[in-house]
């Protein structure tokens, strides 16, 4: 009875989702007007970027960046919380398989590595802070799997996730002091396509890099010291 | 076309899980999958056909050639917002499980009235 | 082109659907994760490179995983 009541709402919603976006034609060019082709035509210039995704991102829409860092720092936050015991489980888990710790101990630092390189040339190459710092996370999930006694200090994530939101604030700070809005680009634009170009950007996508990598290894660390 | 189709289906069988389903991770996987397809839906809005993506690696191109960077901007934020979601709603799931040892809601008689 | 989107296409849904009919929580979950793996293809092929790399990254790997310690610590089949 319930799932016929559900199968028959679904028909109805897929009806008329299917009926409206099968007259949607697929693969025409629809930013002859509006903000998308004004994004094209002038970001070279106004921002410096290279990568448009990064620039509307980190510059056109900036603000909407910090919310969305404020909304994963709360995310972490509700987590901890939530999950907060005060005598944590000791972890009974066994160690890795030999091959298994020392691929893991070889891995790891390259891991670190392309994180980094990633939300560095955000700006130049697809990627940028918030894939970066997925990638650092789950470097450091390879060592949490493959060592049992791996641990890493919160007290030095959190100061490293509070220093890297506070620079972003500064930064935008300094572009109402300096410019003309908040998060206004304060620093020379240089040549695109280069590593320092862009003014802002690449400072505000390293500080959002580092924030992610401090705020997803410290969620799965939470997790984590919830299971035996 | 088919991106429609794909993103839809997955839409609809995601509903049908929160729907129907009574465990509650199979719930939260239900979001998951709705979380998917209104991505694709919303970057399949933005291609256009036999154009390049929005980065000017080489000189030569010029912004008629692209695609629209803005829907693409938006579903990175949502991809990242939706993790943080599914986190947060899996640590209740744990906490509701400490409490009343099941994933069933049907047997959360608390969740009645 | 069209016989790889089809193929490709055919996974996605029928992972889809696998997510919702297994029993087993940890057979669901790994559905799941190649649903976003199509996705992160699919997000490839629409020239959405960033988005590509961030589902790759967010989707296919720390959910799948968030999703697999929730279930070592509850239970691993669905009553």
């Amino acid at each position: 009875m319930r799932k016929a009541i559900a199968v028959l709402f679904l028909g109805f919603i897929g009806y008329y989702l299917l009926s409206t976006f099968l007259l949607v034609p697929f693969g025409v060019v629809r930013v002859l007007e509006g903000v998308g082709l004004k994004y094209l035509q002038d970001g070279l210039q106004q921002t410096g970027a290279a990568n448009l995704v990064t620039s509307i991102v980190v510059n056109y829409r900036g603000f909407d960046t910090l919310g969305e860092v404020t909304v994963l720092f709360l995310a972490a936050t509700g987590m901890g919380a939530l999950l907060y015991s005060k005598r944590p489980t000791e972890r009974a888990r066994q160690n890795a398989s030999v091959i298994v710790k020392t691929g893991a101990r070889i891995l790891f630092p390259l891991i670190i590595i392309l994180g980094a390189y990633v939300f560095i040339h955000g700006h130049l190459t697809p990627g940028g802070g918030f894939q970066g710092g997925a990638i650092i996370a789950s470097g450091f999930l390879l060592m949490f799997m493959s060592y049992r006694t791996y641990h890493v200090n919160h007290v030095i994530l959190s100061r490293v996730e509070s220093s890297a939101g506070s620079v972003f604030v500064i930064i935008g700070l300094l572009g109402l002091a300096y410019g003309s809005s908040f998060l206004a680009n304060i620093l020379p634009l240089g040549t695109a396509n280069t590593l320092f170009s862009a003014g802002v950007i690449p400072l505000i996508y390293v500080a959002v890099g580092f924030k992610v990598g401090a705020e997803l290894t410290a969620l799965l660390d939470t997790m984590l010291q919830t299971v035996k | 076309m088919i991106y429609y189709v794909a993103a839809i289906s997955l839409i609809l069988i995601g509903i049908y899980a929160v729907l129907v389903k009574k465990n509650m991770i199979k719930i939260v996987l239900g979001l998951t999958l709705i979380d998917s397809g209104v991505n694709i839906l919303l970057v399949s809005l933005g291609y256009v056909k036999d154009k390049t993506a929005p980065i000017f690696s080489n000189p030569t191109l010029t912004a008629g050639d692209m695609v629209d960077p803005v829907p693409q901007a938006l579903v990175l934020t949502a991809i990242v917002i939706g993790v943080a979601v599914t986190a947060l709603a899996l640590s209740i799931v744990i906490r509701i499980y400490d409490h009343h040892k099941t994933l069933n809601i049907n047997k959360i008689r608390e969740l009645k009235w | 082109m069209d016989i790889l989107l089809i193929i490709l296409t055919v996974i996605l849904i029928a992972g889809a659907l696998n997510t919702v009919r297994s029993k087993d929580l940890v057979a669901a979950v790994i559905s799941g994760s190649v649903v976003s793996l199509i996705a992160s293809i699919y997000f490839y092929l629409l020239q959405a490179p960033d988005v590509a790399l961030t589902e790759a990254a967010i989707g296919v790997g720390l959910s799948t995983i968030i999703f697999m310690i929730t279930i070592r610590r509850t239970g691993r089949m669905e009553e």
